[in-house]
């Protein structure tokens, strides 16, 4: 890669990311709030407050989220997972905030962004008709990679 | 909406119409290619093949994608997944187009079917998104990339035919992650959220700047081509860039790239005749689980029998005579008896003396006779294989030889013959190696006592050969060195093929047992 693509690449990284925060900021999706105290220090690493909607199994229920991004985003998925113990008992979420969601893996676009990503977990949520652990929780626990963007998902069931 | 042309979809492969070919078969013969007795093969189905260079292996894929194209006029990408879905076949792809399901067809390749395409892509991105999809454009405009959120005239801005506009360096930036990342080329998308336009290669090549991206984009698409075609293998010699092709008989037969290399084609392992892949495997499994344990280490390690000096085997040869100066018993190296019987005639050491075994097995444990048994024949394919690691040492060797050759008088296409025996005695040798696996493997029946006969008289011609490459210059004249080494070079390719096509006669009129696996 030449340096005039390198410089883009920073630079499209880095406005994009800002441009991002500003818009979470200024207009965020019902239920999501951005947690800028942590941001100030790393502008890679966000932490997001979540709401369950009203009249779901959630509702009431505060659950955080952390983003991680790396140097390919958007090109690359960021990572997400919950933040222990603010996680919600959900079927596709595991013991340690891991999130089985199609789109954070094979469905990622880089057209996609963190507002979307809220936005898709709030539905995760909002879909839920039981509040139980994955069947294999367990055994994710044991062998699971510190990073989820490590693991080979499988997403069997994308309507719950 | 940016204006495409449609054929900006259609790879515009203009080649002379000369090209088709209806029949592979005219095609091999008219390239000139065929290289059908390079390999010295006991078998009776003679495969052909052909070696493709990376350029004529790009070149058989289009041409097979445009004859398909020809009929249904769709973009190249769809047609290559297509193809990949039917491995290859263009005549069963052209049945299930028809007659069949074609959107069976479609899914199962992971494609959308070209009439069942929402004609208004919807843009999930953002609510209020600045890049309006489907606006008509006026060129002055400015749009802001949904990717990198930075605002660019339309001539920057790039989309296929959904209508999804992002902008060149966004485009260049997400294909370099996904093909080398993620190492996807063929199914390429838009890169809008839920699109599934697929990015033909002449966009990809328009959009990728990187050289180095642009070949593993293209190495990505040839090497699915040669992996999902059943008739196309890359040669497995370091280095080498060459496919093979092979015509519709292909078995178990070695074929040789155009490069040197010879390799079997269905499991691409060194030649390996007579055995075949699915046995091959299933030795060398069985070599490597005991390999740990101290019964194959017995077989490893080797004292002169006489004096119990360790002995280093430095020569193919299996005449042994022990280093230590105040012993230097002369024995065989596979048996361990003594040397003279096998000079003039064959100790019996090639075969397992299934008497004993029986009577082995009556007195112990079955699985004590069993193990005895795999050691017998592991021992000689390990002494074969040790023969074979040194094969480089005993072309220099026979490399100096020529030299003194030369220096006494011989021309350099008069001493060639060496070169020659060498090569015969290194095939006779790899022939010989997997003969013992093949025997393991086998039950008794008369036609493995003819097979053992063989074996015998292959394995005493072999080592007869080897003696005479070893033997110093001065002790014969030149012309009978010559005519002895021609000689037992030509006995031992005879003996090699009367045994190959033995074995090959037996897998067509399926007159061998062999033991379950
Ligand atoms: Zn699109
Ligand atoms: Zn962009
Ligand atoms: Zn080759
Ligand atoms: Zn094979």
């Amino acid at each position: 890669m030449g340096g005039a693509s390198h410089a883009y690449k920073e630079m499209a990284f880095l406005k994009r990311l800002k441009k991002e925060y500003m818009e979470l900021k200024k207009s965020p999706p019902p239920g999501v709030v951005l947690d800028d105290s942590v941001l100030e220090n790393n502008i890679t690493n966000w932490i997001i407050h979540i709401s369950g909607a009203e009249g779901t199994l959630y509702s009431g229920e505060q659950f955080k989220l952390n983003i991680k991004f790396n140097d390919k985003y958007p090109f690359d998925s960021p990572q997400v997972t919950f933040i222990k113990p603010y996680l919600p008992v959900h079927p596709h979420v595991y013991s340690n905030g891991h999130i089985c969601l199609s789109i954070l893996d094979r469905d990622w676009s880089p057209a996609l962004n963190v507002s979307s990503i809220c936005l898709s977990i709030l539905s995760m949520l909002s879909s839920c008709t039981q509040k139980v652990k994955p069947d294999d929780d367990s055994m994710y626990m044991r062998f699971a990679p510190s990073n989820p963007k490590k693991t080979t998902w499988v997403f069997h069931d994308d309507s719950v | 909406m940016a204006e495409i042309e449609e054929e900006d979809f259609m790879y515009d492969y203009e080649e002379s119409d000369d090209e088709e070919d209806e029949d592979e078969e005219g095609d091999f013969v008219s390239d000139g290619l065929l290289r059908e007795d390079s390999v010295p093969s006991g078998s009776k189905l003679k495969a052909e093949w052909q070696t493709l260079s990376p350029d004529q292996l790009s070149k058989k894929m289009f041409e097979i994608v445009d004859d398909v194209n020809a009929v249904f006029q769709l973009p190249t990408p769809h047609v290559r997944i297509l193809l990949t879905a039917c491995k290859w076949d263009k005549e069963k792809l052209m049945e299930r187009y028809y007659a069949g399901d074609q959107e069976a067809l479609f899914r199962e390749a992971h494609l959308i079917h070209p009439k069942k395409r929402n004609p208004n892509p919807v843009i999930v991105v953002r609510a209020q998104s600045t890049s309006t999809c489907g606006a008509a454009a006026s060129s002055k405009q400015e749009y802001i990339c949904d990717i990198c959120m930075m605002s660019y005239s339309t001539d920057h801005m790039m989309g296929l035919e959904c209508g999804h506009l992002f902008c060149r360096p966004c485009w260049n930036n997400y294909l370099t992650v996904m093909v080398m990342s993620q190492g996807r080329a063929q199914t390429l998308s838009c890169p809008a959220t839920s699109c599934d336009i697929v990015v033909d290669e002449a966009t990809v090549l328009e959009l990728l700047t990187d050289g180095e991206v642009r070949k593993k984009y293209q190495y990505l698409i040839t090497n699915s081509f040669v992996q999902d075609h059943p008739l196309l293998k890359w040669c497995p010699s370091p280095g080498c860039c060459n496919a093979l092709l092979a015509s519709n008989n292909v078995e178990h037969e070695p074929v040789s790239c155009s490069c040197g290399h010879s390799f079997c084609f269905k499991c691409s392992r060194d030649p390996h005749e007579p055995i075949l892949c699915t046995y091959l495997s299933k030795w060398l499994k069985k070599c490597d689980d005991d390999s740990e344990t101290s019964n194959w280490i017995h077989v490893n390690t080797k004292e002169c029998p006489k004096c119990s000096a360790t002995i280093e085997k430095n020569g193919g040869c299996n005449h042994m005579i022990c280093c230590n100066n105040s012993c230097k018993a002369e024995f065989c190296w596979v048996c361990l008896g003594p040397w003279e019987p096998h000079g003039t005639s064959w100790y019996n050491c090639n075969r397992y003396n299934e008497s004993d075994a029986k009577s082995a097995r009556d007195a112990q444990m079955g699985s004590r006779a069993a193990l005895e048994r795999y050691l017998f024949y592991c021992n000689r394919y390990m002494n074969h294989l040790r023969s074979s690691k040194m094969e480089a040492k005993l072309y220099e060797m026979v490399h100096e030889k020529m030299k003194e050759l030369q220096q006494l008088g011989m021309s350099w296409v008069e001493i060639q013959f060496m070169k020659k025996a060498v090569d015969v005695l290194c095939l006779c040798r790899q022939t010989l190696m997997y003969t013992y696996v093949f025997a393991y493997y086998l039950k008794k029946n008369n036609h493995m006592l003819i097979f053992e006969d063989n074996q015998s008289d292959l394995e005493i011609a072999t080592e007869l050969l080897s003696e005479y490459l070893e033997r110093e210059i001065t002790s014969v004249s030149l012309d009978q060195l010559k005519i002895q080494v021609q000689d037992k070079s030509k006995y031992c390719e005879a003996r090699r093929k009367v045994l190959l096509e033995h074995v090959y006669e037996g897998y067509d009129q399926d007159f061998w047992d062999f033991t379950e696996l």
